[in-house]
């Protein structure tokens, strides 16, 4: 059994992403004992899965390093991966939580020496890449992932495949055995941080994502261009593996929609205007982007980062949503739609499509098991009826990294607030 | 007729766009566009030769006060309520709505041109539809081919014989029709009283905003 060591002076965050680690860390540097509860195998969230971040386009595992270093070194928070919130009870200052802890099949002894790997031939989607390729069945979910511990997929369990990677390991570190599990804790008050999810592209038919392989989502495009990635950091288009120069990005894709989500995702611009810079530092002037656009929000004091981009002679802005995709013999994905500057028609085939997909919360209000007010898109907002739960970074708004981060922080000093004053009514 | 549209031009000056939202039905989404442009793009007609303006810059036209351009436009007419634009915009606008609310209103104000067929079909097919509360289908093909004269009628109706003489080897064209014999519904006066009962509705909505 897994022990959780957790009082009512306890902080609960849910979701281990940027803005769950950011509000734990926080929390826990004031000295407040924390619980950080994360659904995948390893924390970073969708901050991770990404190439670079705009505006300094430095990459994230920077960041990470430092926030891993800050967590590693600090005592007061437990951090439970595979584990999911179902069940809260009670209110603001004395919450009784029940957390489900998927089996990893890897114990603590764990070197991450990648031999059970080497011994399992069963291959499963590679979550972490958004599916764009295939891993081992025996995984590390990606090279910064921590706890740095190896993943056995549940469906090798009890083959042969399982055995062969038991056998594999030195450490005596796999144990088939492990059962899912369920734990109670207490805790004062509760971040909820649980995050996004890219806006499902298939439900935009017109766009034929998922019909048409060269059509991609801003998301997969992160992956395509990090080393680390399943293409080794080219830019190859997944048809026929040929390098994609020549670009489109569709912004507003689902986002700013009343048949879709009825709000701006913020992020999508300044994320297809970052990528425009992975295409020119991939193919230098052969590479050429064409951003089909509504307006180009970019948000905040981002404005500069636009106006250079603007200023790259192989970045085009059109003035106009792509009003359908179709795709000619040689499977190059052609724009349809008419051009609001001059109203002229266009059909214009390029080698890839990005779709920039907006934003929606992983984990909508009404999922929430508690009662939490939340906006018509689903995500939480502030209000005095959510009592000791806060919501933190994308899981209250559709939000950048730099701005998640921020509302982190402003929800961990609301949950320090909690519970502190349930250790001055126990002093 | 025209003394309307000048009439309407007098009462609202300078503000075109005040005069679609308060006369032509649905006229008030007109300023809820955003201009993304995704409901020319959907457009089934938008190779169409006709197609002088697109649906979001007749919009954009109206905004701008531009009151003979959007008067003496064709690309409202030519709509034909395939409503993919309705079902896409991001804003939820009417589009297809609109689009037959200004025609309407340029044909009410008398500024529709004579000749459009678009507009010469709806005309055709409303009178036709509800005199017996069914389409007498052969008298409006027949209508139809004949529009541009007698010579282009008989081409016409030589090219689509062998579709003719198919339906009527299925059961579906009575070719009595032609002569007045049809298949009505089974109470054509209720259809009628109906038809006038709206009609004086909407009569007296328009009054209302005259």
């Amino acid at each position: 059994m897994t022990s959780v060591v957790a009082t009512n002076q306890t902080i609960l965050v849910v979701g281990g992403g940027i803005s769950g680690m950011t509000a734990a860390l926080e929390a826990a540097e004031t000295g407040k004992q924390v619980v950080l509860v994360e659904k995948n195998p390893y924390l970073g969230g969708r901050t991770v899965q990404l190439y670079r971040y705009f505006p300094k386009m430095c990459h994230p595992t920077c960041g990470l390093e430092i926030n891993l270093r800050r967590l590693k070194a600090n005592p007061r928070i437990q951090v439970l991966t595979m584990a999911e919130v179902t069940g809260i009870t009670g209110d603001k200052g004395a919450y009784n939580i029940s957390v489900k802890l998927k089996p990893r099949y890897v114990n603590e002894n764990c070197t991450a020496c990648g031999e059970c790997g080497k011994a399992v031939k069963t291959e499963i989607d590679d979550a972490f890449n958004y599916n764009l390729g295939k891993i081992k069945a025996a995984y590390l979910p990606s090279s910064m992932a921590y706890p740095q511990r190896y993943v056995i997929d549940s469906s090798i369990v009890g083959t042969a495949d399982g055995e062969a990677a038991k056998a594999a390991c030195k450490y005596n570190a796999v144990d088939l055995g492990m059962q899912e599990e369920v734990v109670t804790l207490n805790a004062g008050a509760i971040v909820w941080a649980t995050g996004w999810q890219p806006y499902d592209a298939t439900k935009i038919v017109y766009y034929g994502y998922g019909r048409f392989k060269n059509v991609i989502s801003n998301v997969e495009f992160e992956r395509l261009a990090d080393p680390h990635g399943p293409t080794g950091g080219k830019i190859l288009r997944p048809s026929d593996g040929k390098e994609a120069k020549n670009v489109a990005f569709i912004q507003c894709a689902g986002s700013r929609d009343e048949n879709h989500l009825r709000h701006c995702s913020r992020f999508c611009c300044m994320a297809s205007l970052k990528q425009t810079h992975y295409v020119q530092e991939a193919f230098g002037d052969a590479g050429k982007s064409t951003i089909y656009y509504i307006d180009i929000r970019a948000i905040d004091r981002f404005e500069d980062f636009y106006q250079n981009v603007k200023a790259n002679p192989n970045v085009s802005f059109i003035k106009s949503k792509v009003a359908r995709i179709t795709e000619d013999k040689d499977s190059n994905p052609v724009c349809n739609g008419v051009n609001v500057e001059g109203y002229k028609r266009y059909a214009t085939a390029h080698d890839l499509v990005v779709l920039a997909l907006g934003m929606e919360p992983s984990v909508k209000g009404i999922e929430i098991p508690a009662e939490v007010m939340s906006d018509s898109s689903g995500f939480i907002m502030a209000d005095p009826a959510n009592a000791g739960i806060f919501g933190a970074g994308c899981a209250t708004n559709a939000l950048d990294v730099n701005r998640a981060v921020q509302s982190a922080t402003a929800a961990a000093l609301r949950a320090i607030q909690v519970v502190n004053k349930v250790a001055r009514a126990e002093a | 007729m025209s003394d309307m549209n000048t009439q309407m031009a007098e009462r609202y000056k300078n503000n075109f766009l005040k005069e679609i939202e308060e006369q032509a039905e649905m006229g008030e989404w007109v300023k809820m566009c955003m201009q993304c442009g995704l409901c020319s793009g959907s457009c089934p007609t938008n190779f169409h030769s006709g197609w002088d303006h697109p649906p979001q810059e007749i919009f954009m036209l109206i905004r701008a006060g531009k009151r003979e351009e959007v008067l003496n436009a064709q690309g409202m007419y030519m709509c034909t309520s395939c409503y993919n634009c309705y079902v896409r915009c991001p804003r939820k606008v009417p589009v297809t709505h609109v689009m037959h609310g200004i025609a309407e209103y340029a044909y009410r104000i008398g500024r529709a041109p004579k000749t459009q067929p678009t507009m010469h079909l709806s005309k055709t097919f409303w009178t036709n539809a509800t005199k017996n509360g069914r389409v007498n289908e052969v008298q409006l093909t027949q209508s139809l081919y004949f529009k541009d004269g007698i010579s282009a009628g008989i081409k016409k109706a030589m090219e689509m014989q062998s579709v003719a003489l198919g339906l009527v080897k299925a059961g579906r064209l009575n070719l009595l029709e032609a002569v007045g014999i049809a298949h009505k519904c089974k109470d054509v006066k209720g259809i009628h009283a109906m038809l006038a009962k709206a009609k004086e509705l909407e009569a007296k909505r328009k009054e209302a905003k005259a």
